[in-house]
């Protein structure tokens, strides 16, 4: 079957995106292998230029690398550390990452509109990191986003898919790739998410918090997987309650 | 044991030295510590009295066993919650509070620990205050390293691989004006990538400028928030005025610092009090500047030169786990660091815990680094410490520590923008 995840003219067969902040470098390749990623994230901030370990050497080679903005606290803070992330050899594509608020993390719309429709304009394959809010989802598609990642709950919460409901609207109204990100602590929430059509999932805490890491890249591949192909297949109604009649309720209609 | 602070270490002319004792022994021969002096600033602000009114209204032995499993049962802490923690009820709960705050520690670090070094470029003091080693009275080897001598320890500790830096000075705006301190910072920014300020408090102008000058990261300890007690520990100079030093972390983030650290130095007063002011200064700031990075030190008293009987009394470090436990369970998304004021062991053990910040390769003493790094008597003049640290390890020997642990050790997590 031929079913490419494709973000900025380029195809992925895999559609799991995997953070690397919150654990060992040295866990990264196995954490690549097992879940079979091949777009991984780097925040710039944290991307060593000097002596001691770059995270940069632990990146298998044919991952594309996703920079982050984290840090950033408007779109011009988030605009610079695009640019920088491209002088530092990173490639084009960037996760826009926009925050004033130190406690939940959660991004300003906003100003993440702003900025992607600059780094848009400069060439960057910009993945704006949001509130699932349609009007704004709009705006950054009119802005050039190549793909929109809504939020599924805080960031390092492991709620699972708090804003559902929302993060469907997008799906089923916006045309670009809908990736969820953040919030996902659970393979079966990364399965329903991906049931509901979502194009690919993105997570890190509830890799990092688990017991064993490279273990649980390998689940949250099979449910991604799963809920993908449940996605394709077409599923099958869910009765609110009881059975259907089999006598027609309009049976008597002439 | 009851800490005796007062010490006369010789050096001191019979003029100075009656001034001390009266200093020590009258209080009416002190300024009033809740005035302004010119050229303070004052800022609009409701934190302090915030702040201060909870905290004097809190009484830990009221809380009991059911408050503190009740806290721990909570989604998310409240402050309620918090003065439960910090009382002595929730010390049989140690263990269950540990593994809580593993949890919050991993879902907002994931298994990260930053490593900073602090770099003292001045001792040079105009206050008395009676615990700390650069007091005015203490009679020690002074020094301000000149701006090559500045340069060559950053140097030497850049070398190390340290990334984050952290500049301290002596409390004495005559010997380290702003100007002197922003050249400083400067030079920082040419070794280093993340460059935090420990100095005494200024205003907000000042802040800006050494923002400017490549500063983004401030931290204020404001040692007791019982400003009575207070009064009787900083007995001269501008410290002494305990409400400017308590607003310092605001005019900091007015004047456009990325973040701010807070602290009081355990075992100056009532610890249980003074942990959960300092909680609820970062939580009402936090509020206020919801777009700021917070941080809490957690000092405990240590001896100092011509003064070994200063300790940290009741906090032993039962108690100090248990403190840092309850900040992490109020406060997950605050770093929390922990100074080499205390043992590797202690270190290893809190950085599992609750810890998200460790210092390595540190001197509290003034142009000593490449003697200390390198074992080399460089022949040049070094200033005597501020007080006596328990863990000496180097940037390496801590960087593989922490690895052996599981964790990952990060160099750097800030970018000047």
């Amino acid at each position: 079957m031929d079913d490419k995840l494709t973000i900025g003219g380029r195809e992925f067969s895999s559609r799991f995106i995997l953070g690397s902040g919150k654990y060992s470098l040295s866990l990264i390749e196995a954490a690549v292998k097992y879940a079979g990623a091949e777009l991984i994230t780097l925040s710039v901030r944290r991307a060593n230029t000097k002596k001691e370990e770059n995270i940069l050497d632990y990146i298998p080679r044919g991952v594309t690398l996703l920079p982050n903005t984290s840090g950033a606290r408007n779109a011009d803070e988030a605009v610079r550390i695009a640019r920088l992330a491209r002088e530092l050899g990173c490639g084009d594509f960037v996760k826009i990452e926009i925050m004033r608020d130190s406690k939940y993390l959660l991004p300003d719309n906003q100003e993440t509109v702003k900025a992607t429709e600059i780094l848009a304009r400069e060439g960057f394959v910009v993945m704006p990191y949001m509130y699932p809010d349609l009007n704004a989802a709009r705006d950054m598609v009119s802005a050039g986003a190549a793909a929109v990642m809504p939020l599924a709950s805080p960031i390092g919460s492991n709620r699972g898919l708090a804003t559902r409901d929302f993060i469907q609207i997008l799906i089923d109204e916006i045309d670009l790739p809908i990736i969820v990100d953040a919030g996902i602590g659970k393979p079966s929430q990364a399965c329903e998410a991906m049931e509901m059509g979502a194009a690919a999932i993105m997570a890190n805490t509830a890799l990092a918090t688990a017991g064993d890491l490279p273990k649980m890249a390998a689940a949250f591949k099979s449910a991604i997987e799963a809920g993908r192909l449940a996605y394709l297949a077409g599923l099958g109604r869910v009765l609110a309650r009881g059975a259907a009649s089999s006598d027609p309720l309009t049976g008597f209609l002439r | 044991m009851e800490n005796s602070f007062f010490i006369d270490s010789g050096g001191l002319s019979p003029a100075a030295l009656e001034k001390k004792h009266r200093l020590e022994t009258d209080p009416s021969s002190r300024t009033d510590h809740m005035a302004y002096m010119p050229g303070m600033e004052r800022i609009e602000s409701d934190v302090m009295d915030t702040v201060i009114s909870q905290m004097k209204s809190y009484e830990y032995d009221r809380y009991t066993a059911k408050d503190v499993k009740t806290a721990l049962e909570h989604e998310t802490c409240t402050i309620e919650d918090l003065k439960a923690l910090l009382s002595p009820a929730a010390a049989p709960f140690l263990e269950q509070m540990a593994q809580k705050a593993r949890l919050e520690t991993g879902k907002h670090f994931g298994n990260t620990v930053y490593i900073f070094t602090p770099l003292y470029i001045a001792n040079y003091c105009e206050n008395y205050c009676v615990y700390c080693g650069f007091n005015c009275y203490n009679h020690i080897n002074r020094i301000k390293l000149t701006p090559e001598q500045v340069e060559h320890e950053m140097s030497v500790i850049a070398e190390s691989g340290m990334e984050e830096i952290l500049l301290l000075t002596g409390e004495s705006p005559k010997m380290s004006d702003i100007k002197y301190i922003g050249e400083a910072c400067k030079l920082a920014k040419k070794y280093f990538r993340m460059v935090g300020l420990e100095i005494y408090p200024v205003n907000t102008a000042d802040y800006a400028y050494l923002h400017e000058c490549g500063a983004d990261y401030v931290t204020v300890f404001q040692e007791t928030y019982d400003s009575d007690k207070y009064e009787t520990l900083h007995l001269l100079g501008r410290k002494r005025v305990w409400p400017y030093r308590f607003e310092a972390q605001e005019r900091a983030l007015m004047a456009g610092m990325r973040g701010v650290g807070f602290s009081a130095l355990l075992g100056l007063s009532d610890f249980r009090k003074d942990a959960l002011a300092t909680a609820l200064h970062v939580y009402y700031l936090q509020r206020k500047y919801p777009h700021a990075e917070m941080s809490l030190s957690c000092p405990r008293l240590r001896p100092i030169i011509n003064n070994d009987k200063i300790n940290p009394r009741d906090v032993h470090e039962k108690e100090l786990c248990q403190i840092l436990c309850a900040y992490r369970l109020f406060l997950p998304y605050a770093g929390i660091v922990v100074s080499s004021r205390e043992t590797a062991q202690f270190r290893n053990g809190i950085v599992k815990i609750a810890a998200t910040k460790v210092s390595a390769g540190v001197s509290t003493g003034i142009g000593d680094h490449e003697s200390k790094y390198t074992g080399k008597d460089t022949g040049s003049d070094e200033g005597d410490e501020q007080f006596e640290i328990s863990d000496g390890r180097s940037l390496s020997q801590m960087y593989g520590d922490i690895s052996a642990e599981g964790l990952q050790p990060v160099m750097n997590d800030y970018l000047y923008v």
